[in-house]
């Protein structure tokens, strides 16, 4: 127990160093990321998750801002929706949000492909061609999410934020004008940053969670199986350790 | 290159997996420009030796020098090198499924050499004509049949132009026509290539038409280890079950067979 434990740890630190140094320091010693794969994951982890992205925000804007008037309309501080839906969605929903469609879209996929080119023997393949299957595989993926999540996460912003503002002129039946006005007073650019830094966290942290349990796969299709799920499980949970820490972070510094 | 006779020496070479040894102690030594075949029945341990001998395993005592270097010990750029000289062919011929088989075989010289895309393409070209796939480049792995995806392996195994080439159970899950072109295939690499091969097989029809060199494992260890007249003049029990394919005696005792069924 305490063997597999202590094996599970430096495998996973391993995988973690060998991503940044094959993706940060490598390129400059001459051994460049893949572009082509880079943009093809790009497509498939940001382009792909678009629609679903754009309808779940849209919708918890909505939810947002009626939830919010539910309280604020007995107090009769019925405009303050506007913050509420606009802090909660660029500080802490859209971000997590996000995060938890990208783990399940691409980290799920991360360790399903990296899992069954493991047990095709691809990866031992890869590694007697000389090429380390860290940066063939996980460098382009690494990227990709780190440019995708926060990209998403802004999508999310603005989509959630225009979900809120139909609702609220709609049902609760707001001034558009004033609406607006109270969003761009509620919100500072910093919410938006720290939401992105935190989108970016979040990208790291399915990359690594995927690409780890894909190469743990030993045996066969049941095995990926396996290690797909807890790959979902993982990142989501992980997602939420960082959320906290980094929400605690920004609470206290800025 | 101290020693020109010898591809790759192994003195003493150990491993274990957990607390179960799977290599005891293997000392031999495999000729150069020959092809050697590495025989012995399932789970003797003869994967776990090639997977040392391609460094993907390090064991856990013992030397491996390969062209007179000694790889147990090697950095991973180092290791790089070495490979670099070495092709592998593995049992499910394990192609990049995403990409197309051109992609695939371009894949170790596109990494490795700065070669500009039209050679490149000639150099793919005559590889896929050197394995007989000629007209098939735009197809993906998963549109090709057992052998051709070991044929594709092997023009990928090729690719750089290795003095070495391992192969692990190369006809396994083919028809026998299909595994004596292969053979055939490997013959022709030897005799026109000098190159040293290394094959991993338990197919004995396979072993008399290809093997110069026999290394035979049992249990983790050495068997026999001489040439294929050698390995057919052999008396040792064992061998010859193997040649003579007779299953393994299980002379239970009646007292025995109750303690198994029992559980104890």
């Amino acid at each position: 127990m305490a063997f597999t434990l202590r094996k599970d740890i430096s495998d996973a630190s391993r995988i973690i160093n060998h991503s940044f140094y094959w993706t940060f320091i490598s390129p400059f010693r001459g051994k460049p990321v893949r572009i082509r794969a880079m943009i093809s994951e790009m497509v498939k982890a940001g382009y792909n998750s678009v629609p679903i992205v754009a309808v779940i925000s849209f919708f918890v804007g909505i939810i947002l801002a009626l939830q919010a008037a539910y309280q604020l309309k007995r107090v009769g501080a019925l405009i303050y929706v506007a913050n509420l839906v606009g802090v909660s969605l660029t500080r802490e929903l859209s971000p997590i949000l996000t995060a938890i469609i990208v783990s399940g879209r691409s980290g799920s996929a991360f360790a399903a492909e990296i899992g069954s080119m493991k047990a095709a023997e691809e990866v031992d393949a890869l590694v007697t061609m000389g090429i380390n299957p860290i940066r063939f595989l996980v460098s382009p993926k690494l990227i990709a999410l780190m440019v995708m999540v926060p990209a998403l996460t802004m999508l999310s912003d603005v989509i959630g934020i225009s979900g809120g503002f139909l609702l609220s002129v709609s049902v609760l039946d707001m001034h558009p004008y004033n609406y607006y006005q109270q969003t761009i007073n509620a919100l500072l650019v910093k919410d938006v940053f720290t939401g992105l830094i935190k989108a970016w966290a979040f990208g790291i942290v399915i990359t690594i969670v995927g690409a780890y349990q894909g190469f743990k796969v030993e045996g066969g299709a049941e095995e990926v199986g396996r290690r797909t799920t807890s790959s979902v499980v993982a990142s989501i949970f992980l997602v939420i350790i960082f959320d906290l820490f980094f929400t605690m972070l920004f609470y206290y510094f800025t | 290159m101290q020693n020109t006779e010898h591809a790759i020496e192994v003195t003493g070479l150990r491993t274990r997996y957990g607390d179960r040894e799977v290599l005891k102690g293997l000392t031999f030594s495999i000729p150069r420009g020959k092809t050697t075949v590495i025989l012995g029945g399932s789970g003797c341990g003869k994967s776990t030796l090639l997977k040392h001998l391609i460094g993907l395993l390090r064991p856990s005592a013992g030397s491996i020098r390969i062209n007179g270097r000694e790889i147990t010990t090697l950095d991973e750029p180092g290791m790089d090198r070495v490979r670099g000289k070495m092709g592998v062919l593995f049992q499910g011929a394990a192609l990049l499924n995403s990409m197309t088989i051109a992609d695939n075989v371009a894949l170790p010289i596109r990494e490795h050499t700065k070669i500009n895309e039209a050679t490149l393409q000639i150099m793919v070209r005559m590889k896929l004509d050197l394995v007989g796939l000629s007209g098939f480049d735009h197809f993906y792995p998963s549109q090709l049949s057992g052998g051709m995806k070991k044929r594709a392996g092997l023009a990928r195994a090729l690719a750089l132009d290795p003095e070495m080439l391992f192969f692990d159970e190369p006809s396994a899950g083919l028809d026998p026509v299909t595994a004596a072109g292969l053979d055939e295939l490997i013959m022709k690499l030897r005799n026109v290539f000098r190159m040293t091969i290394i094959v991993v097989t338990h197919e004995l029809p396979s072993v008399f038409a290809i093997a110069d060199y026999v290394i035979m494992l049992d249990k983790g260890q050495i068997l026999f280890a001489g040439t294929l007249d050698g390995l057919r003049a052999s008396d040792h029990p064992r061998i010859r079950m193997f040649l003579e394919r007779k299953p393994e005696q299980q002379a239970y005792s009646p007292d025995d067979y109750f303690r198994v069924i029992a559980g104890e």
